[in-house]
Order: C-alpha cells, then structure tokens, then sequence
C-alpha cells in the first residue's frame, strides 16, 4: 500500500500546455504515473504529449474519470484554479507553484469548506516538489529513480531535504511507501499530521519520519498528536539550527517570528512528544534504520 | 518586506484612520521647514528605520522650537540608530518624520496580523497601548481582545465594536476606534500586508482616536499585484548583499561565519548550515539557488558569496532534481577559476557521475564529498587551513 497516490491514480495536469508541466508531465509518465489528460484553458481540443486538453477541470474529469491533478499554475492564477479543482470534485490536487500569495491561499482553504468531509479535496502544496508512492506513481518534479519501495513514510516542507532523506533510506537497503511534500509556504494545503493520520492507516508503512524547519507551528501539532494517535514510530527533524531571527530563509513560511518557531525549541519539543530526533541532516536514514531495528522490523 | 513608519500612515490614511498631520524629511533644514510648514508649537521628530524600539532608543525627539527640531535632525540623521530590534551596530538614519505633536490622554494597542496558526487574519487590541505586543502579552495578559476573522465575509463591524468597547472607551470614542480597525483591516486585505501595527493608538482630550504611530509589513509573494507598495522598498534599510541577490532571484541571507554556502533548496540549505555548525564551523551566508541552477546563477552565486571578504571556504551542495549535476558541474569549473579560496563540492541525484568526472577532469583543486557530513567535515577543515 501507499498513501495519497498509487498505480490507480488517474491524473491530469492543469497547466498542462506551459513548459514546466511539459517537461515534468514526460518525466512523470517516464515513471508510469496514469496522465489521462491535462487543462489548459483556451486550449481545449488541442492533444499534448499524447492525451486530450481541456478548457475546463470539469470536461477533463467527465471524459477522463480523472480523481488526481498536479498544477503548474503561475502564482497569480493559482488560487482559482485550485478552487476549480475542488470544484470539479477531485479527491486529491498537488500544487508545486512557489510565489503564491498567502491571502490567496487563506480564501483557498476556506473555500474547501464548503464541501462535505466526504468529498473534500485533499490539497497539497503549494512551493513543493510533489507526491511519490515509488514503483507505482510520481506526482510531481523529484528525481523519480532515487526512491525505492519499502515501509518508510516520508513528510517534508522541503522538496531536496526530502531527497536526502530518500537517499539516505535507500543507500541503507530500506525503502519508501509514499513520500509527500507539503511544501514551504505559511499557509499550505495540508500539514503534518493531516498525512501522519494517513501513514497510520497504512498497512505498509511500519515507521514515519517528518522533515521540518524553522517556522509555524505544524512539526508540534503533529507530534501532539502522533503521541495521543500513532502506534508507529515518528522520526522528527527540524532545519534551521542556525538561522537568525526574524529572516526568512528562502521558503515564504522558514522564519522564526514567534516562541515555539525555532529549530532549537521544535527539536525539544518534539522530543518531548516522545518522537525520534535525528541528530543531524546527515543522520536521517541512519535514525530511521535504527528505530525499526529496536521495533524489530 | 516592511515599510516606513511615514509610508504606513500614509497607506492607512487612505484607507480612513487617522493620523496626525506630518511630513518626511531629509535634512536638518528640511526638518525645519516642514514643521513651519505643519504650524503649531510642538513638535515630533521621528527617526525612520525599519526597526521597531525606537522611542525608547532615543529615536524619537519631543522638540518645541525650530531651533530643537535642527539640533535633534543633525543629532539623528546620518548617524546609527541602535534599538532593541537593530542588533549591536544599528541602522543608520536616513529619513525623519516630522509630526505635530499630539497631546493625548489614553494609549491602546491594535494589531493585525495573517496569523499562519489558524489561517485566518487576527486582530488583537489591549487597552495596555505603548508597550510592545510581548511585554503586553507577558505582563498584562488579561487585557489582551482577539478576534477572527472570517475570511469569506471579511470583518465584521460588530467585531471591532466588540473590541472598542472591550477597551473601555465611551460612545464617542467607540465609533471612532470602529473606524481605525475597519480601516486597517481594509489595507491589510486590499495592499494584501501580513501586518498591521498601530501602536499607540491614541485618545485625545476631545474624544479622537488617532494612529500615533504604524508598522505595516508585506507578503512578498503578493508585490507583483502590489507595485505601489514594490516602489517603497528601501534599499538603505537592507544589506547591500541581500539586495543584489533579490534582483537575481537568488534567495540570500548574510550570516557572520566563514564558510559561504552555495545550494540548492531552502531546507537542504538550512540543513547543510546545521551540519557546518555541527562539524565545528560558521556559515556565513544562506544561499538557496533554486532548482535550475543554470552556468550564469551559479556564477552569480559564486560572487556573491565571496563578496564577504571574511569567507575562508566555500561549500557548494547540490542535490540535482529538476537540473542536472553535470549541468551544475560545468557552472561550477567556470566560477571557480581563479578562486581565493578552497571550494568543497557535493553533488547527488540526477547524472551524478556525470557531474562528479567534469570535475576531476577540470584540473581544478575542487575538494568532492559524497555525503552531506562528508561535505560538512571537509568546508570546516579547509576554512581551518585558510585560517
């Protein structure tokens, strides 16, 4: 099993046409992920990479039963593609786009409301590098080939660290059930804990390691709950032991404005939920390999 | 990005709060003419950094005379500037405001703020005005007033009349704060600021309510909509560094350590930092450049790291995703020609072979690591040997 995407995900791209989402598009249908189609408004009619492109997410999803769509949509128009997205009823969106404007992902979460919990779209992203459940579908812009399949879930705000992390697990033999981005931004799609609970339900995946950094307060939210709600074990990391006050580092939501933002104070913090700290960036796999030894997996 | 006091009296002004009546100078003569300008007897003389703790800094000048207003512009302009908020060497001062002074007799705070925790803009209010917002929340909790707002209807004005009259104010005084509030909150939406601080925000013998001073900050990802707040960014207020690096799309931040960092992802950057420090070193820079880290941005990358005379070593690690390590090999044998200083290089991911031959076949002393620890061990002992 996996989480979010597998081999029966039928997916389109919106944006499908611009030059990004081209040049991912190949690489993810490269990997095997089930592109169905793609939106591109304006463009209807039109056939790309091989699959039809729709004006609209609703066409798409009526010709193609399409349930998943990754979006390449330039910050300004972001927002409202999203809400078409949910509109159209898609079970899961990925946005990858980095630039958006908080205020606009604030309407955008609030709009997800209106529908009912069985129907609401799962969103996440945006500034990430995407979805992957390795050997069965790719979701995004990562270097597919680098991932394995095996029983670890991976989570990360950042799309290279999460690389890393990946690396590390594979050149230690073990391997990934899905890997998720939840991307660097403020206000994000979906958080921590929202995937945590999905990792939890998971057959497949026998331990989850959680990749954070300064900033916000979701590496504590989902360590609260993973104390009260996980039987697997969570390995925590927090980047950003060295980073001032008060700047942002490179991602919108990677600044420390508040008590508790900190890497320092997440690190401690999420020890003290009784998570698995790695040490360092350099021993990821390493904690991980040594956690599921001690359960015996 | 964050603006001027005087830009941000300026912006909320327009949106119907009110604020006393001043005027920006650039010089002690200018300071004079402007307050013979605005009439009255009494006068504010306002330092204009983007830091906060001014007042208490000395940055903020009570004058009653032409003659004090020149003295206390040459006391402030020109020189550093050093508040709670600055660090030790401060920001110099390159503009004061120059107000009316105001005589009041009551100081409330009011913030708004895009608050990331509940997704939702809040807006606190404390009848404990003049203080800042952590003092209040650690000495005067209690009076701390919060309210949500729903972002599909906006605020409400029940909701800053709840507020206004939490803070004890009589009728008059109530309408006039509902004013203030809707007003900020408006210009936070409309200019999309994550940010709004007036404080104080002050009562006057006659029952008005008044901005006496003003804070606002932006989302960066919003100025491409917002070009009239672009326009007010301050180069002066940021390192020269910094500023450059904006206007190359390199995401960069000057730190005090010896070892300048070059890579690829803000986490992987902030993690490669750690592991300096964990290895015994200083970073002296965050430096993120991106996923298409084509010849001419790793070039770019390379200067300005080794614009900081003191960088003893440079650490490049990239872990290819979307670009391509030989891609990124070739810019790096291109910049590091000529190089002052020992550069460590770790590459991974997509065509990492590739990548690591062109280096070794540069004929360049390049120091390669294949781990991030590996990397990190490295960078600290050849800023040692430089040292």
């Amino acid at each position: 099993m996996s989480i979010l995407i597998d081999e029966s995900s039928r997916v389109i791209v919106q944006g499908f046409t611009g030059e990004k989402a081209t040049f991912h598009a190949r690489e993810m249908l490269a990997y095997g992920t089930n592109i169905v189609g793609g939106v591109t408004p304006g463009k209807g009619g039109q056939r790309h990479l091989d699959r039809p492109v729709f004006d609209t997410v609703k066409e798409a999803v009526k010709a193609t039963d399409a349930d998943v769509s990754l979006a390449f949509i330039p910050p300004p128009f972001a927002a409202d593609g999203l809400m078409e997205a949910a509109d159209a009823g898609l079970r899961l969106v990925c946005i990858i786009t980095d630039g958006i404007p908080a205020q606009d992902m604030m309407t955008v979460k609030r709009y997800l409301l209106r529908y009912p919990r069985e129907r609401r779209t799962t969103l996440v992203g945006p500034n990430c590098a995407g979805i992957i459940s390795p050997g069965k579908a790719m979701l995004g812009i990562m270097p597919g080939h680098i991932y394995r399949r095996g029983n670890v879930g991976v989570v990360s705000r950042s799309g290279t660290l999460g690389y890393e992390a990946a690396a590390q697990l594979v050149a230690l033999g073990l391997g990934i059930t899905t890997s998720v981005g939840i991307g660097g931004d403020p206000i994000n799609g979906s958080s921590f804990r929202d995937h945590m609970e999905r990792f939890e339900k998971d057959p497949e995946t026998a331990a989850v390691i959680m990749i954070g950094e300064i900033g916000g307060p979701q590496e504590s939210e989902a360590a609260a709950w993973a104390r009260e709600h996980m039987s697997k074990p969570v390995i925590g990391y927090v980047a950003g032991l060295t980073a001032p006050k008060g700047r942002r580092m490179g991602h919108a939501g990677a600044i420390i404005s508040a008590a508790g933002d900190s890497a320092t104070e997440k690190s401690e913090l999420l020890r003290s939920f009784g998570l698995h700290v790695a040490p360092s960036a350099a021993e990821l796999g390493a904690t991980v390999a040594k956690v599921l030894a001690s359960n015996g997996r | 990005m964050n603006i001027h006091e005087y830009q941000a009296k300026a912006l909320l002004a327009d949106f119907g709060v009110p604020v006393p009546k001043g005027g920006v100078a650039y010089g002690a003569d200018h300071a004079v003419y402007v307050a013979a300008q605005l009439g009255g007897e009494h006068w504010a003389v306002k330092a204009q950094i983007h830091a906060g703790g001014r007042g208490k800094a000395g940055g903020v000048r009570l004058c009653r005379s032409h003659q004090e207003i020149a003295e206390a512009a040459g006391a402030l302009l020109g020189k550093p500037l050093v508040t709670a908020q600055t660090g030790p060497s401060g920001q110099v001062v390159h503009r004061l405001y120059i107000e009316k002074a105001l005589p009041f007799v009551r100081e409330l705070y009011l913030g708004l703020v895009l608050d990331r925790k509940i997704e939702r803009i809040r807006v606190v209010a404390s009848a404990a005005g003049g203080m800042e917002i952590e003092e209040i929340a650690a000495q005067k909790p209690g009076s701390l007033l919060q309210i949500q707002v729903e972002p599909a209807v906006g605020l409400q004005r029940f909701q800053a009349r709840e507020l206004a009259f939490g803070l004890g104010l009589n009728q008059r005084q109530v309408e006039q704060t509902v004013i203030a509030i809707m007003g900020c909150y408006r210009a936070l939406r409309d200019l999309d600021a994550t940010m709004v601080e007036v404080n104080p925000l002050v009562v006057t013998q006659d029952d008005r309510v008044i901005a006496l001073d003003a804070k606002m900050s932006f989302d960066d990802n919003a100025l491409f909509r917002r070009p009239q707040i672009a326009e007010m960014r301050d180069p002066a207020e940021e390192d020269p560094r910094e500023f450059e690096a904006a206007g190359l799309g390199l995401n960069f931040v000057s730190l005090a350590g010896d070892i300048g960092c070059i890579i690829n992802g803000a986490g992987l950057a902030m993690a490669t930092m750690d592991m300096i420090k964990y290895a015994g070193g200083e970073p002296a820079n965050f430096l993120d450049v991106g996923g298409g880290a084509s010849p001419e941005r790793v070039a770019s990358a390379f200067n300005l790291v080794l614009a900081d005379r003191g960088v003893k070593a440079i650490l490049v690690n990239i872990f290819a995703g979307i670009n391509r390590c030989d891609w990124v090999a070739q810019g790096v044998v291109q910049a590091a020609r000529g190089l002052r200083v020992p550069l460590v290089v770790r590459l991974a991911g997509t065509n990492v072979d590739e990548g690591r031959r062109i280096l070794r076949d540069s004929g360049l002393p390049i120091i390669t690591a294949d781990t991030l620890a590996d990397a990190a061990a490295k960078a600290v002992a050849a800023a040692r040997s430089v040292a």
